[in-house]
């Protein structure tokens, strides 16, 4: 038997024994990976520094803190996801329980990918734990020292629940024709597809984090010395390896020179003159994609930049300017420190660009609000804001005419950070959701229950044959009428007030 | 739909941060035959819902109502935004070469095969509402006759053509005995004493669903307690239990899907509860006892889409409760506010404001000891139950 069948032969196993059930279990794995990334935090930063030239302190605020984070959340709020979600019933099961009970779904296969490691493979392990599920972990070859040190993540977990499996294609094709149920990749939508239909076979459902090429909008009304600053944080972390990395900029042609100074001014204050001898500008991950990445560059003029080092998998930060559309850098995702700017004339053709192309992972659109909006928005601050205006008119039909995983206006990157927002793509750059509690309800089966009793069975009357209409009016009437219970209350609270203040009135007030 | 506002902490006050439930674009919807209505017009109010357009391809068996849908949904639904395909495997084939933003299909296990290898092309996201054999545990003390009754109307409804529809029944040989003629009296009471005369009693499908029920019966060895009649020319099979079923039996091999009740006897709770789940998920799992602590068990012991106690299919009216598969039983849910979850993308909007760009600077380069302190007490705060986010 192959090494990977055997692994997920034992996760089953171990799942089938029940004890990923209990909630202590689950955060006691949790409470473990936790100290795993603290223990091993030296071992972490050299791996990430030999992968991808991270510095430590990059490491850490950018794959280790966030992890941190999700783990925390789980933990204190995993009594409140697991519990039964009660729902509004019919009249018909006034008397009944009715309720939503996640529940785990089995041996669910994490794929890693390579370009945050850390971040991408553990975080749907958080997820994984937190439902009650058995995992196999396979992060990527590619970040292969990062692996190594995963290997030791049966010392801190639980190895007959939670096995890691290492190794290139074919360790991963032998994993694939597992019978797994749910799978969770990370990676780019060839492979996607390839994971998709290895769990066809098996009818498991998938979660695909793709990417693709995320647009970044450039309002020529906005503060563009901020915008940029933004923006080439976004860009030239991790070296463009981000799969929400801004790809592509669009903007006016009367603000391009403006945009590539400030650029121009941010690389310079970020990563100095000399990027290549900066310890917090990182490298391309091996020779492969350094190669493809600078043949995108063909074809096209390079305004900032440019220069690279072979031996050392070095791109400087690089910007290029007036980009035909037609490009070689704009026929696939970037994924490296290249950034086209593309003119074009105003907001409407831009969004017209955009809808041409496949729906991104992220879309970025940078435009202030007139001062009257902004006063209004701060006014809305104040009073406990409840429904959403967006004040930007750029803003609002940019969000209203495209579709991507997700939008950020005004900024790059930020939105991962937050966990209650839905981390995930739509149409080419993915399916499926998480981060949070999206993270655990994507990895858990939400089963509906109705729990009746033998009674009231005089009730039952009107749905057994001989069906009449008599008996169909009655059904209408027990079926379509939604009870909410607590309005029913409130209803009957009010109700009492009246009466009381009714009698108040009728005995001491006339 | 009201896009649902999220919560943030102090640090991003002054960001707004929320989910948007965007249509997905054009969704194709197949249809299975069993309730051919209900089973493609459903998903369709969750599709219209949500802003799609949609493509509605009703199953060719049921024929009348694959005709009446063609011919009414073009009179009374924008014909831009919504049509109708007819056909049989072949045509489905073709139309599933095009690309969709979502697929949802209802019917079976092979079939969905098929349509997943197709979405895997264009990497379409699926809803895929399949069945199982329904497992129906009757355990410990209970009122036999009510569970008799709702056992029956729930097993022989449209003669046993239901997703949902009990599809075996695990009880003691005890339970059996007091069981039966609860059973006999129920269908009496529902469909009279010659329930082909009944309007209620539904008929099989087609000839080949109707042969293929018949084979079944022939090639149990189980004993036909009840019913046991058919009638090729109406494609009527009487209400029919079998008793003395052994696991390897030809009633236990696939989902049944007509009027045949098989029983099985266990000597256990435990015997009930590892047979079912050395099964495939089904669809639904029903669970009859005056115990509720048998109730408790089964539940927490078992997988299923969905769960009912007490009764059959009942959990499935309740639109607040999401009906779908897990396992071979499906992926994705419906109804109700599920519909309309289903056929969305909830994307993530989280508009930033230009002040604090001080503040940003804790996340530039060059990374400091310092810069990472700051951002560490601000993802500490998280632990006083502040929702998210970091002054990043």
């Amino acid at each position: 038997m192959s090494r990977e069948k055997l692994a997920v032969q034992q996760a089953r196993k171990a799942f089938l024994t029940g004890g990923s059930k209990p909630l202590e279990y689950r955060i006691k794995q949790l409470k473990n990976l936790h100290r795993f990334i603290t223990e091993r935090a030296t071992d972490i930063t050299n791996a990430l520094r030999k992968d991808l030239y991270k510095s430590e302190n990059a490491t850490q605020m950018f794959e280790i803190l966030g992890l941190e984070g999700e783990i925390n959340l789980a933990v204190s709020n995993l009594a409140e996801w697991a519990a039964p979600r009660p729902v509004n019933k019919t009249l018909l099961t006034i008397s009944d329980d009715v309720y939503i009970q996640p529940e785990p779904l089995g041996v669910v296969l994490i794929i890693g990918a390579w370009n945050y490691p850390i971040a991408v493979t553990l975080q749907p392990l958080v997820g994984a734990i937190a439902a009650g599920n058995a995992a196999v972990v396979k992060p990527s070859e590619v970040s292969s020292h990062t692996a190594k040190v995963m290997e030791l993540l049966p010392l801190y977990l639980d190895p007959e629940m939670y096995k890691v499996v290492t190794g290139g294609v074919p360790e991963t094709q032998e994993l694939l024709k597992q019978r797994f149920d749910h799978i969770f990749y990370t990676g780019n939508s060839t492979v996607g597809k390839l994971v998709m239909e290895a769990a066809a076979r098996h009818l498991t459902p998938v979660t695909l984090e793709l990417g693709g090429k995320s647009p970044c909008y450039i309002d020529k009304n906005c503060d563009i010395r901020i915008a940029c600053r933004r923006i080439t944080w976004g860009k030239y972390m991790n070296c463009g390896q981000t799969c929400i990395a801004p790809d592509y900029i669009l903007c006016e042609s009367s603000i391009q020179d403006k945009v590539i100074n400030e650029i121009q001014k941010c690389i310079q204050e970020f990563y100095t003159k000399d990027p290549k001898s900066f310890a917090d500008y990182g490298r391309i991950i091996n020779q492969r994609h350094f190669k493809r990445i600078m043949a995108l560059l063909e074809g096209s003029t390079v305004a900032i930049g440019g220069d690279s080092d072979e031996s050392e998998c070095y791109i400087a930060p690089t910007v290029l300017r007036d980009v035909a559309s037609g490009s070689k850098v704009m026929q696939e995702e970037i994924f490296g420190p290249i950034l086209p700017i593309i003119t074009v004339n105003g907001l409407n053709e831009a969004i017209q660009f955009i809808n041409e192309r496949e729906k991104p992972l992220a879309l970025y659109v940078f435009s202030s609000s007139s001062k009257v909006g902004r006063v209004m928005h701060y006014f809305q601050l104040l009073n406990g804001k409840q429904t959403i205006y967006i004040f930007s008119q750029v803003i609002k039909q940019m969000i209203s005419e495209t579709s991507s995983g997700a939008l950020l206006a005004n900024d790059c990157l930020v939105h991962f950070t937050i966990s209650d927002l839905p981390f995930g793509g739509v149409g080419n750059s993915g399916t499926g959701r998480y981060h949070g509690k999206y993270g655990f309800d994507q990895l858990s089966h939400l089963r509906s229950c109705l729990i009746k009793k033998l009674n009231m069975e005089g009730v039952n009357q009107m749905r057994y044959p001989p069906h009449t209409t008599e008996k169909l009016r009655w059904a209408r009437v027990f079926l379509l009428k939604q009870v909410n219970l607590a309005r029913w209350r409130q209803m009957a609270q009010v109700a009492m007030l009246v009466a009381l203040a009714a009698f108040v009135v009728k005995r001491f007030l006339r | 739909m009201q896009d649902s506002y999220v919560a943030t902490n102090l640090a991003t006050k002054l960001d707004d941060c929320f989910v948007r439930r965007e249509p997905l674009g054009v969704v194709l919807i197949i249809g299975a035959w069993n309730y051919p209505l209900q089973l493609i017009l459903s998903p369709l109010i969750g599709a219209i819902a949500a802003g799609n357009c949609a493509i509605l391809k009703p199953s060719e068996i049921s024929q009348a109502t694959e005709k009446l849908i063609a011919e009414l949904i073009p009179k009374y639904l924008s014909q831009e935004c919504y049509a109708v395909i007819c056909g049989g495997a072949e045509e489905t084939k073709t139309l599933l070469e095009n690309k969709f933003d979502h697929i949802f299909y209802t019917g079976s296990q092979s079939v969905a095969r098929c349509i997943l290898q197709a979405a895997v092309v264009h990497l379409t996201p699926v809803t895929l509402e399949l069945g199982g054999k329904c497992p129906c545990l009757i355990y410990g003390r209970l009122d036999m006759k009510a569970a008799a009754k709702r056992l029956v109307w729930a097993k022989f409804f449209n003669a046993g053509q239901s997703c949902v529809a009990p599809d075996y029944v695990l009880c003691t040989a005890e339970t059996r005995e007091m069981l039966l003629p609860f059973i006999k009296e129920a269908l009496e009471s529902f469909y009279g004493s010659e329930p082909q005369q009944s309007p209620d009693m539904g008929r099989i499908v087609t000839d080949r669903h109707w042969n293929r029920l018949v084979e079944l019966l022939k090639k149990s060895e189980g004993k036909v307690v009840i019913g046991g009649q058919s009638v090729k020319e109406t494609k009527y099979i009487a209400p029919t239990v079998v008793v003395d079923i052994k696991e390897s039996d030809a009633l236990m091999q696939e989902e049944i899907f007509g009027p045949i009740l098989p029983i099985l006897t266990i000597k256990s709770l435990d015997e009930g509860i590892n047979f079912m789940n050395e099964r495939e998920k089904p669809l639904a799992l029903y669970a009859f006892s005056d115990e509720s602590q048998v109730v408790k068990t089964v539940l927490e012991r078992t997988s299923s889409g969905g769960f009912c106690s007490n009764d059959g299919i009942a959990h499935m009216t309740l639109p607040g409760l999401p009906f779908g598969g897990v396992g071979a039983s499906g992926m994705g849910n419906y109804h109700g506010r599920w519909s309309f979850e289903t056929f969305s993308h909830k994307r993530g909007c989280m508009l930033r404001g230009w002040g604090l760009e001080r503040v940003n600077v804790l996340r530039y380069p060059p990374y400091t000891e310092s810069n990472l302190s700051w951002l560490r007490w601000a993802t500490t705060a998280k632990k006083k139950g502040w929702a998210s986010c970091s002054v990043m």
